[in-house]
């Protein structure tokens, strides 16, 4: 291991040696103070994030091309790092009231990120599927920390049976595409590609490879796990996975097929339309009738991933794809922002033994708790995509590269499926505000301070995107 | 920070400063909240005075622009920028007129989470201000589905039995609209790479076919708004819903968003494409008015004959407008204003009996004359401006709107096609329709025999009373500009008239180069 080597990995490493001695440390941490497991795992995410940030500008390879970093990297480890922040601060008072508190929760976490981090800077298929394991592992443990409740040891182990299943896909398809050019590392692949050996096999091993991180980002048709995951895990743990895997998955998927497989452009392109545009418009649909906010999030996450794989179809395109990626980052950051945001004011709600989770428990939250109210009602406009809110900027930046694209059909189907979408969300709005009712909520500080944190962020930024734009676009210029 | 200190931002921004206050006010103190919502938006109706003051009627560019980049990385150029010019300054006063009037009007209407009430109507009349101010299409957009918030708040939170039914159909109705609008946005901004309107209008050059299609996508966000027959349905829920302010706002100035977006965006960024609609944008105009009125005419109830009549005369100006001659334009112009206070006024008189009463079967009234001659006479004059008496505000516009048409695809037309004789005659027949709604009911609720209301309410302990002070002060001024306009209308027109004229000139311009 040379000095470069070290710098490039320097986070990623810092992080799981983090993660290592937090688990050690949290032996020794008497059961009534495991407040300090989180105080001391948050302390790890934010210094990562410190020594990520000061990567910002670095364009490096290390491990023999096996890892890299460059501004992509940078700005997808500094959101995951981010959201682990986010992710600690709605646990902590969570698990707690929910009897869940266990040092290993925080750790797993770490662990957890350091794989989707290690997912940004994969230069190597082996890398990738590594990566890919040791992101799922721990959320897998975590999907069923609220054992023994049978809700959440079903979504453990239904994850955890379809993830595997999903590996063995992604595995398959770097094997097939081994075979096809001789190379699993991303430039060696787009070598022997220009090189003429363009064939079936890579075309089929990149599509399994696409099916496997499909699972991992739930697209539509690979998103039957999610609805029931979603909703039984423990909800602190479905708000960090909704944010982390789904970032992580995109950033894969973005660096493979866009360094890897820019060939296989004409083939891929009708194919993520298709996936696109299924998942917006399934998601939406199916959202509609859940009447337990869990469910209704996790199909508008479904729908989500739909609106960001819309960046990914011009990805062959060189004057439309640093724009459309660069569009996807941006709404990435913006759904994640926003979609912690839900879920907070979900945790809020939620009482034990899985009361408080159905829509109509929102009834007159907006007269009892005005602030929290008027929090998710800037969540749910920003997933909708109104003003003034994150996410109509991520949508407005969203639509206009697909239709530089020349995709008008993806875009109409983006704005029709928002139209639908709206339905559902205001349908929250409707209860907090129309209906009457004696909502229970619970107060503590750190969730109040991330739902109340992200809805500000998610209307100041939006007003103010200048700097966001700016490095998202900076971010995927190497890429290219 | 300086741009904070720009009349127009600070017309715009202002109720959010009572917004902020308010935020900080207990909720208890109701009166407390209902001043300081009425101080803040009298003094943004003394900012606007200000901007008139400002504002030189002979220029027919944009005035006061404040213009300042908002975000231009990664390809976008999207700029803060605001102007007024003849064609805004109108409805921007309108919108500052009617919202003091408004809050005047729920003093006592409004007596439920008063607090939440005032920042949803402080925050709506930003976002109105602003749909007439932007000149960037990004910013444009923000402030028209801005303004689709507050009032589905108002709607569903204070409206009638129906509301929650009533606020959704509006939210998703106008919003299935605006994002057709929002394609077309996109559109114009990769082609153009700039955002801003001016710019686009001058560079020009969209073809005819492109044109169209864009045309008709702006078109579905501003019908749906306007609302043009036969995307009106949901106009009468979200009327009859609406508690009153909601009702005087909504009809006074939401729907003007509509008509405005025509003239402001369709007009000038499409012309070929507009020259070559017209006919058909007549066509459905002329079907709104005389639908819109027979519909009223069947209505049983009295909000509900409102809300139709502002199908039919809205109608109007939209058939005015597409005559694209400076008559029609500008008679359509005028009557946006006319239709802003007429209908205010009903709806607000309407409210009056209506907190009194709590029904609004025109059947159960009858005979009030005697027992409320002020709110009657009031009521008299209101309805005859609404019918266009002559004298009266309603008149001038529908008149000049009648003229604009009959003229238009003649010589002083801007094309062939119109048939503008036509549309002028059957939509007459329309003003003819407005009369007898109107005189019936207001023969029905307020002529004859007593109706059982009257008893029905001695029965719960009190009579029906007169107006008191406040609620004549809601309405005096509106009735002073009923007379004003109506007598006298050159100031009115002086305003407009110079942009009016640029406009149409363009359009000639743009008629002879149609292949």
């Amino acid at each position: 291991m040379t000095q470069v080597d070290f710098y490039v990995l320097l986070p990623l490493i810092l992080l799981v040696a983090w993660a290592c001695v937090l688990l050690l440390v949290d032996l020794f941490i008497p059961k009534q103070r495991k407040w300090l497991t989180a105080l001391l795992a948050a302390l790890g995410l934010a210094l990562t994030l410190g020594f990520t940030l000061s990567q910002l500008g670095l364009e490096n390879t290390g491990f023999k091309s096996m890892v890299v970093v460059d501004g992509f990297s940078v700005f997808v480890n500094a959101l995951l790092l981010l959201s682990g922040l986010l992710g600690v601060a709605l646990a902590y008072g969570y698990v707690k009231r929910m009897g869940l508190e266990r040092g290993e929760y925080y750790t797993l976490m770490l662990f957890s990120i350091s794989g989707m981090m290690l997912m940004a800077q994969a230069a190597d298929l082996i890398t990738v599927f590594l990566a890919l394991e040791l992101l799922s592992l721990p959320l897998y443990v975590l999907s069923a920390f609220a054992r023994p409740k049978a809700d959440s040891e079903e979504a453990g182990l239904k994850y955890f049976l379809l993830g595997a299943f999903s590996s063995g896909f992604v595995l398959y398809g770097i094997a097939l595409v081994y075979g096809a050019t001789g190379a699993t590392s991303l430039t060696g692949i787009v070598a022997a590609a220009s090189a003429g050996t363009s064939s079936l096999l890579l075309t089929i091993g990149a599509a399994l490879i696409l099916v496997g991180l499909g699972f991992k980002v739930a697209a539509v048709p690979f998103h039957m796990w999610t609805p029931d995951v979603y909703q039984g895990a423990p909800t602190a743990v479905t708000a960090f996975m909704a944010a982390g895997a789904k970032i992580a998955g995109f950033a894969a998927l973005l660096r493979v097929f866009a360094t890897a497989f820019p060939s296989l452009a004409v083939d891929m392109a009708p194919v993520l339309w298709a996936i696109s545009a299924l998942t917006m418009i399934i998601g939406n649909l199916i959202a509609i009738s859940q009447s337990d906010i869990k469910r209704m999030l996790a199909y508008s996450s479904i729908a989500h991933a739909g609106y960001i794989l819309m960046a990914f179809v011009p990805y062959g395109n060189p004057e439309v794809a640093p724009v459309s990626i660069a569009a996807g980052l941006f709404y990435l950051v913006a759904y994640v922002l926003t979609s912690f945001g839900a879920w907070g004011v979900v945790i809020a709600l939620e009482q034990k033994e899985g009361r408080g989770l159905a829509i109509s428990n929102y009834a007159g939250l907006g007269k009892k708790y005005p602030a929290l109210a008027a929090a998710m009602t800037v969540f749910m406009l920003s997933l909708i995509g109104f003003p003034p809110t994150l996410g109509l900027v991520g949508k407005f930046y969203l639509f206009r590269a697909v239709l530089s694209g020349g995709y008008v059909g993806l875009a109409f189907i983006g704005v029709v499926t928002s139209l639908i979408s709206a339905y559902y969300y205001l349908r929250v709005v409707v209860t907090m505000y129309m209906h009457e009712g004696e909502p229970e909520t619970e107060r503590e500080f750190w969730l109040g301070l991330t739902t109340a944190g992200t809805a500000l962020v998610t209307v100041i930024v939006s007003l103010m995107p200048q700097g966001l734009f700016a490095w998202a676009s900076e971010a995927v210029l190497k890429l290219f | 920070m300086e741009f904070l200190l720009q009349p127009l931002t600070l017309v715009t921004f202002f109720p959010l400063l009572g917004v902020l206050v308010l935020l900080f006010l207990p909720s208890e103190n109701k009166n407390l909240l209902r001043w300081t919502a009425m101080i803040t938006s009298l003094l943004t109706f003394g900012i606007s005075l200000w901007v008139l003051g400002m504002f030189t009627a002979s220029n027919p560019d944009l005035q006061l622009v404040a213009k300042y980049d908002w975000i231009t990385v990664a390809g976008w150029n999207i700029q803060y920028h605001m102007g007024v010019d003849g064609l805004s300054i109108l409805l921007v006063l309108l919108t500052a007129f009617l919202t003091p009037i408004s809050i005047l009007s729920t003093w006592t209407a409004v007596e439920e989470r008063v607090k939440d009430f005032m920042i949803f109507f402080l925050l709506l009349e930003v976002g109105m201000t602003g749909v007439f101010l932007a000149h960037d299409l990004f910013l444009f957009y923000v402030f028209w589905e801005f303004t689709l918030v507050p009032m589905y708040f108002l709607i569903g939170i204070w409206g009638g039995p129906r509301r929650i039914y009533a606020a959704i159909k509006f939210f998703l109705y106008t919003m299935a609209g605006s994002i057709l609008m929002l394609l077309a946005i996109l559109w114009l901004g990769i082609q153009g790479g700039t955002f801003s309107v001016p710019e686009l209008i001058s560079a020009g050059g969209i073809p005819s076919t492109i044109q169209f299609w864009l045309f008709l996508a702006f078109t579905a966000a501003f019908a749906i708004k306007v609302p043009m027959w036969p995307l009106h349905s949901w106009l009468p829920d979200a009327h009859v819903e609406a508690p009153t302010a909601g009702s005087v706002i909504l009809a006074g100035v939401l729907l003007k968003m509509g008509t405005y977006g025509f003239l402001r965006f369709n007009i000038p960024l499409f012309p070929q494409a507009a020259l070559q609609l017209a006919p058909w944008i007549a066509l459905f105009a002329t079907i709104g008015i005389l639908y819109g009125a027979a519909v009223s005419y069947a209505q049983a109830d009295v909000k509900k004959l409102v809300a139709y009549s502002s199908v039919s005369h809205l109608g109007f100006v939209m058939l005015g407008m597409f005559a694209l001659n400076s008559q029609g334009m500008q008679g359509a112009i005028l009557q946006m204003v006319n239709h802003g206070l007429s209908t205010g006024a009903l709806f607000l008189l309407v409210g009056m009996i209506y907190e009194q009463t709590h029904t609004r079967e025109i059947k159960v009234y009858g005979g009030l004359w005697k027992i409320t001659p002020i709110l009657c006479s009031m009521m008299l004059i209101v309805s005859l401006s609404s019918m266009g008496l002559p004298g009266l505000n309603g008149f001038v516009g529908e008149f000049t709107i009648l003229l604009g048409a009959w003229g238009a695809g003649t010589a002083g037309g801007a094309f062939e096609s119109f048939g503008g004789v036509w549309w002028a005659a059957l939509s007459a027949l329309g003003v003819i329709m407005a009369a007898i709604y109107i005189l019936y009911m207001f023969q029905k609720m307020f002529l004859g025999p007593e109706g059982s209301i009257v008893a029905e309410v001695k029965n719960h302990g009190h009579a029906l009373r007169d107006l008191n002070w406040r609620e004549i002060v809601t309405i005096v001024p509106i009735l002073v500009f009923i007379f004003w306009i109506g007598l006298y209308p050159k100031p009115f027109f002086d305003l407009m008239g110079p942009s009016v004229d640029n406009l149409v000139a363009a359009l000639q311009t743009a008629a002879l180069a149609m292949p």
